[in-house]
């Protein structure tokens, strides 16, 4: 898998370089989950919520895994954090979607964020302002498939699937089979 | 969607759905112990409330608050809207204090287009009931209501009963509910249908009886027992008898069909105590599903306002 | 003073020369034929068509009492832009015109501001109020020499009182110009009744509070022997009643306004109230009735119901705004694009309703004369196919309210003459 494969078959299909393809995405989500598992010492106080959009079907990923690893289920939800943007005069209101908070809660848990791709730093600045609207976790962690660099905050990952230095004209797209039909990771431009 | 929101056939279908769907979500936010979110934070949305009206205007507070904007109040009384100032001289004060959303209700029917088209002010506008004209927040609410209870509204028998020539709630619900799909029947005496009324989206009756079996819900309007001093209906027990709705006309409902009213209401008059507080009443839920569609508007409205083109993420 | 108008076309006709001195058309010729005298002034009339200067019927010149917006002076100098030579000054002034008093200083004003002649509109019953007869045979006698009465803003509602007042006028050829209009069927009413008030949820002016009161009028009118004349006639019905009383011999006159010749009550959309008047703008279907009944004479009159409105009493909401448009400046440009581009009136037919038919209703013996040498010398000379914008900035009406504002108009008065002087020339006030 070269950076110089193209990918352009179907519609809505970005033209660029796939840099991960499904069974990359697949071996990232067991690297993550066991990591998460090690630093954690096991499940028994683990929560994890996907950033929506694409972030979700990511997170349940990696709680089934770990159900599967540590023999119990592990809490999963989703966070939208479309109202807590910092830019809403700028890109204009957005659709919500669903903000999913497991039954057992985040109070005095570890809850690790999920997200597809980590870039300015705003969304998980945003998710960690959501997240304090609705409970006091013991501590905030967080897992992306892609880090692409060039933060506007000071903030990083916990767990990082795949390191993608890319320039800011560039784009990285991140498909998954729940949403998109196909696991890749693009990057174009 | 369009800058303002003037009358309810400013929204397309698609539109609407978006309001409904993102009241659906902003919903859930009042089930958290923090029910603020910081979205409009840095705004300023002002209540322009010529018309005595504090359930409106406090929904309307509180949907703004809610979004952490900052909230400024005149109503009619006690503020120099009573003395008389003319309507372009307070859009003109609002203006300089930087409002970046006027919600307004105005006893003259336009008086939310003039605000919007004159120039006076550049912010967004909202229609919070402007004369007999339309009422399109309250209609959304209605909608997200009936919707909540009976799912897609597609092919939904709704009846509307009561002042259809003074309601401004009626004809902005007409309008709401033929654009989301659902059959619409007025019923009132033919002195309180509005002249044109057959060139509505929506079927006409004189007879309550007639059209109630098997609706899947009923909206009864506020009927002022004043009407009948300019002969519009004899007396108010006529008014009763023929159009007001008690617990046998409600039985006549869908299954599942639910009784809806806007308020406030007039127990006795055109909806009897039983029903006003039975099992199909929704008429309390209507106030709650008010605050979360007023938020869903502002949050749209005032995202369109200033956004450029859509940006890439 | 000779004056010479060269070169100019009586009626749309052939090319003349049209002399006159003290005021008297001294003579007709065919252009060029010969020079003009020594120290003549001379007008230019080159592919300009001349016709009798036009009679308002109906014009408000606000002044005594709402000088802020419009006077005697401001309003009969925006009438002689209109082509206009005399106009009748309504008579809801504050105070009302109803004593002889009044309509005196009126006439005398117009006089002194001497733009065009000024006939003061008697009310007919005390301020308006409808419940007594003002002193109509004073006011006849006075020097205004009124001859039109009328409370036009309201309605003379009570039959009693309406009959007794056309009863009464018949002594000095006086004639009640009815507004007709219910005031029980339009109480609080903001624009026409139809379907869109009832979408917009503005309160509606039913046509039949109209047609109503014209059916009963004229037929009271007949029945006592009397003239009538109905004021801004605006609907299908009212143009249908007025041509079944004529064809029955009954007196009545009528007159329709420019506004209600073009525009719709469509305008109400924009609930501004630039486009509220009374009465209200009615449908297409109106709008074309109006027109069949000024071609074929039904109606016999275009009168203006120039209706000046200070600013803050139109940028304002719909319901707080008052009724009115502006009209002297205006009118001729309607009637052209409406009727005389359409071929629905000649120019004979043009003066005929914008000169003739008014002086007679308004017995003014020295206007609507016929085009010829022995004849007084109101003149109105125009450019049928002049185009050209409304800007009221340029207008000498104090008041800005016209539903005409940003849009192209067709046909432009050239000079207006007065008695022989020149009020306009080159479009300008002279």
């Amino acid at each position: 898998m070269t950076a110089a494969d193209i990918h352009g078959e179907g519609t809505g299909a970005p033209a660029g370089a796939r840099v991960l393809d499904a069974d990359d995405i697949s071996r990232i989500v067991g690297r993550i989950s066991h990591e998460i598992l090690e630093r954690a010492h096991g499940a028994h106080d683990l929560v994890l919520l996907g950033i929506q959009t694409r972030g979700v079907p990511l997170a349940r990923r990696i709680a089934t895994r770990m159900g599967e690893i540590e023999g119990v289920p592990v809490p999963v939800g989703a966070l939208d954090i479309t109202m807590y943007r910092d830019d809403l005069s700028l890109r204009g209101a957005r659709p919500l979607h669903a903000t999913d908070i497991p039954a057992e809660g985040v109070d005095g848990r570890l809850v690790v964020l999920v997200d597809d791709v980590l870039f300015s730093g705003r969304t998980v600045r945003a998710a960690l302002d959501a997240l304090s609207d609705i409970g006091r976790p013991r501590a905030v962690q967080l897992a992306v498939l892609v880090d692409r660099g060039h933060r506007e905050l000071p903030l990083r990952a916990d767990y990082v699937g795949k390191n993608i230095p890319t320039s800011l004209e560039q784009s990285v797209r991140v498909r998954v089979q729940e949403l998109d039909g196909v696991d890749e990771v693009v990057v174009s431009g | 969607m369009n800058k303002h929101l003037l009358s309810a056939a400013d929204l397309t279908r698609e539109d609407a759905l978006s309001i409904l769907d993102t009241a659906a979500e902003l919903a859930r936010v009042t089930d958290r112990a923090v029910k603020k979110l910081p979205t409009l934070r840095g705004r300023t949305v002002v209540n322009l409330f010529f018309e005595d009206s504090t359930r409106t205007r406090i929904s309307f507070e509180a949907a703004a608050k809610r979004l952490s904007a900052d909230v400024i109040t005149f109503s009619a009384k006690g503020s120099s809207v009573s003395k008389g100032e003319s309507l372009k001289d307070t859009a003109l004060t609002l203006e300089a204090m930087g409002a970046d959303a006027v919600i307004v209700r105005h006893g003259a029917s336009g008086a939310p287009h003039r605000l919007a088209h004159s120039g006076w002010i550049e912010g967004v506008v909202i229609n919070a009931g402007d004369g007999t004209h339309e009422h399109p927040t309250q209609a959304l609410l209605d909608a997200f209501t009936l919707r909540q209870h009976l799912g897609e509204l597609e092919g939904r028998r709704v009846v509307v009963v009561g002042d259809v020539l003074h309601s401004r709630v009626a004809r902005s619900n007409v309008l709401l509910l033929h654009t989301l799909g659902a059959e619409v029947t007025l019923v009132a005496p033919p002195t309180l249908m509005p002249v044109g009324v057959d060139s509505w989206p929506c079927e006409v009756s004189y007879d309550l009886d007639e059209a109630l079996p098997g609706a899947d819900a009923v909206m009864m309007l506020r009927v002022q027992a004043e009407r009948m001093n300019a002969a519009y209906f004899p007396t108010s027990n006529e008014y009763s008898r023929r159009y007001g709705l008690d617990v046998r006309r409600a039985g006549l409902l869908a299954d599942d069909g639910i009784v809806l009213h806007p308020g406030p209401m007039n127990r006795g008059m055109e909806i009897t105590a039983e029903v006003a507080d039975g099992p199909r009443s929704v008429i309390v839920e209507q106030v709650t599903n008010g605050v979360h569609v007023r938020m869903a508007v502002l949050y749209l409205l005032l995202g369109v306002a200033d956004a450029p083109e859509e940006a890439a993420e | 003073m000779i004056t010479v108008l060269r070169d100019v076309r009586p009626y749309g006709e052939d090319a003349v020369d049209i002399t006159w001195s003290e005021g008297v058309i001294t003579g007709i010729s065919p252009t060029g034929a010969s020079a003009p005298p020594q120290g003549a002034r001379v007008l230019d009339g080159r592919g300009l068509i001349v016709l009798p200067g036009f009679v308002d019927l109906h014009t408000h010149l606000r002044e005594p009492g709402r000088e802020d917006a419009e006077t005697i002076a401001s309003g009969t100098a925006a009438a002689a832009l209109g082509g206009f030579t005399a106009v009748h000054a309504m008579a809801n002034t504050t105070p009302v015109a109803d004593t002889a008093g009044v309509v005196e200083q009126v006439w005398r004003r117009g006089v002194e501001a001497g733009y065009c002649d000024v006939h003061p509109v008697g009310a007919v019953t005390v301020g308006l109020q409808g419940e007594r007869l003002a002193e109509l045979g004073a006011m006849a006698d006075s020097a205004a020499r009124v001859r039109v009465f009328s409370d036009d803003g309201v309605c003379v509602s009570d039959p009693v009182l309406m009959r007794r007042a056309l009863e009464y006028v018949k002594a000095f050829d006086g004639v009640i110009a009815q507004h007709a209009q219910d005031p029980r069927l339009t109480e609080g009413a903001q624009m026409n009744e139809s379907a869109l008030s009832g979408v917009l949820g503005l309160r509606g002016w039913p046509a039949v509070a109209e047609e109503a009161i014209i059916a009963r009028d004229l037929l009271l009118a007949q029945h006592v022997g009397s003239r009538v004349h109905i004021c801004h006639l605006s609907t299908r019905g009212s143009v249908d009643i007025v041509r079944w009383a004529k064809e029955r011999g009954v007196d009545v006159t009528a007159e329709v306004t420019p506004h209600h010749l073009i525009l719709t009550e469509e305008l109400a959309r924009t609930y501004d109230p630039r486009y509220k008047v009374n009465p209200p703008l009615r449908t297409a279907d109106d709008v074309e009735a109006v027109r069949a009944g000024l071609e074929d004479g039904t109606i016999d009159a275009v009168a203006t119901d120039h209706a000046p409105h200070a600013r803050e009493d139109k940028d304002c909401e719909w319901a707080a705004g008052a009724f009115g448009m502006l009209g002297l400046e205006t009118a001729f440009p309607v009637v052209v694009e409406t009727m005389v581009v359409p071929g629905r009136l000649d120019w004979r037919a043009v003066a005929d309703r914008m000169s003739v038919r008014p002086a007679r209703i308004g017995r003014l013996a020295d206007q609507g004369r016929p085009l010829a040498v022995g004849e007084p010398a109101h003149l109105v000379v125009v450019d049928p196919d002049a185009v050209w914008d409304v800007d009221p900035s340029r207008s000498p009406s104090r008041s800005a309210n016209t539903p005409f504002l940003g849009r192209q108009m067709r046909g432009a008065v050239v000079h207006t003459v007065l008695r022989g002087r020149p009020t306009v020339v080159d479009g300008v006030l002279a």
